[in-house]
């Protein structure tokens, strides 16, 4: 049984490395995507307001696996065809964008109305309050709600194994195809998905404590 | 069009300048010269649009008609008389004119001391690191908290705290400086320290508005005293005039018996 597992190893490396892949894209593509809707949400003119709201309320009230079908067996519809790797991206990536969006409004409400004002007393532009005064002040706040949605999109990518995509639950499910080994693999899967998470939360935990510039 | 050609003395010109939140009109036709070198305190009941006025001068308020100048220039407004408002960087450098003081502070609370200073000095007077931390700690010493240039603000006392602000304020060299109730906020046994700062500034000659409550500071430390009501200047004049008990100005008698049965 071990040996047959072993022996797998290499075939559950590379779908490890490909859940890793699509997390990274889906994490930094949502991350670029939500923070320019969230300040649009925030800044905008109306238009541009009621866009993102709807935008971000839409896509929050879809199950994530019917955005992923949706754009993989649907978009073909209207002549959108997506490899299914990205297909998947992308509707990760959908999925999590709204979610910064809300994370970005909610921890730059909380920064109080006077800190814009001494900003635009003092003569700084508005990109230049952003940098310097409202963002490293949201970050604080920013930063727990979107590390749980970092673990959350790690875990939500096994869903992308639905396409046929060979991540590492894909890849476990082949193994097992193979072996009838289910319980040994499955928590191994387990193990490694939670390697990742539990990773991401020391880091978060570190990064948290070395902004705790304000005290309240 | 640009410069001034009626009242070169006036270095900040409101000329009737209205505003209304919704129905309500918190400024009526407000004028008012202010010179180099004076010290304008304007009083009144709350509501009678003392903030909303001198938030209008750095236009953290928009107006809905009237203008406002500094030096000659208009505040908020493209030149041209289309009261076309100016872009996001045009508005940024003339507020860097204007320096202003708010009743809660406003301090960065994640940067220190010196760091709150030197913000507005890297940023918008493109000084470099050691030239603005040179800056901040020669007015942090002019405000007394030489010794706290790397203190956080959640540090500081309210009284340090508003200190900083000043001091963050006038390191821009701004034109005029601007007082919101500045004190309000401060237990009374902190207020006496930041009036003093107050007061050595207008010795040194700033150009200052203040709204204030205090007013045994605002007869002793200013060149004219404005009374607002009702969103309107209702008397204007030196201390002495407008403070003086036996005056005809009915909304102002009330006002000043009310503030002497409670402070004086």
């Amino acid at each position: 049984m071990l040996g047959q597992i072993a022996y797998a190893l290499p075939f559950l490396a590379q779908g490890f490395a490909l859940t890793l892949w699509v997390s990274l894209l889906v994490v930094v593509l949502s991350l670029i995507a939500g923070v320019i809707l969230g300040v649009g949400l925030v800044y905008g003119p109306a238009p541009l307001r009621w866009a993102v709201r709807i935008f971000s309320d839409t896509i929050r009230g879809i199950p994530i696996l019917v955005l992923i079908f949706f754009v993989y067996y649907g978009l073909p519809a209207v002549g959108v065809h997506l490899q299914s790797f990205w297909a998947a991206v992308l509707a990760l990536t959908l999925f999590k964008t709204a979610q910064v969006v809300e994370y970005l409004r909610g921890a730059v409400a909380s920064i109080p109305k006077g800190q814009s004002e001494a900003a635009m007393a003092i003569g700084l532009t508005f990109r230049q309050r952003l940098a310097y005064v409202i963002f490293p002040q949201a970050f604080r706040r920013f930063l727990p709600p979107w590390i749980n949605g970092v673990t959350d999109a790690v875990k939500g990518s096994a869903l992308v194994s639905l396409l046929g995509i060979t991540d590492l639950m894909q890849a476990i499910n082949q193994v097992i195809g193979r072996t009838y080994e289910a319980m040994p693999l499955y928590i191994l899967g387990a193990l490694l998905y939670f390697a990742i998470n539990y990773a991401l939360s020391l880091a978060s935990r570190r990064l948290e404590r070395s902004f705790a510039f304000i005290r309240e | 069009m640009a410069t001034s050609s009626s009242d070169s003395a006036a270095l900040l010109d409101i000329a009737e300048v209205s505003k209304s939140f919704g129905s309500v009109e918190v400024l009526r036709s407000v004028s008012l010269q202010v010179a180099k070198g004076e010290v304008v305190t304007v009083i009144g009941p709350s509501g009678s649009g003392k903030t909303t006025l001198l938030r209008c001068v750095n236009f953290l308020e928009s107006y809905d008609s009237g203008s406002i100048r500094i030096d000659g220039k208009e505040v908020g407004f493209r030149d041209g008389g289309q009261r076309q408002r100016r872009s996001e960087r045009d508005l940024a450098s003339m507020r860097a004119e204007t320096g202003m003081v708010f009743q809660s502070f406003n301090l960065f609370p994640h940067l220190t001391a010196a760091g709150n200073i030197m913000l507005g000095l890297t940023k918008v007077r493109g000084k470099s690191k050691s030239e603005a931390r040179a800056i901040a700690e020669h007015w942090l010493g002019r405000v007394g908290l030489a010794h706290k240039a790397d203190s956080l603000p959640a540090e500081l006392s309210g009284g340090q705290q508003q200190r900083v602000g000043i001091a963050r304020a006038v390191a821009m060299e701004p034109k005029i400086l601007l007082l919101d109730e500045i004190t309000s906020a401060l237990d009374p046994e902190l207020v006496g320290e930041v009036l003093a700062v107050v007061k050595s500034l207008a010795e040194d000659g700033m150009t200052m508005v203040m709204v204030t409550h205090e007013m045994a500071f605002a007869r002793d430390a200013s060149s004219r005293i404005v009374f607002m009501a009702d969103g309107g200047v209702s008397a204007v004049g030196p201390p002495r005039d407008v403070l003086a008990a036996e005056t005809t100005n009915e909304r102002l008698r009330s006002f000043l018996a009310r503030f002497r049965a409670s402070h004086f």
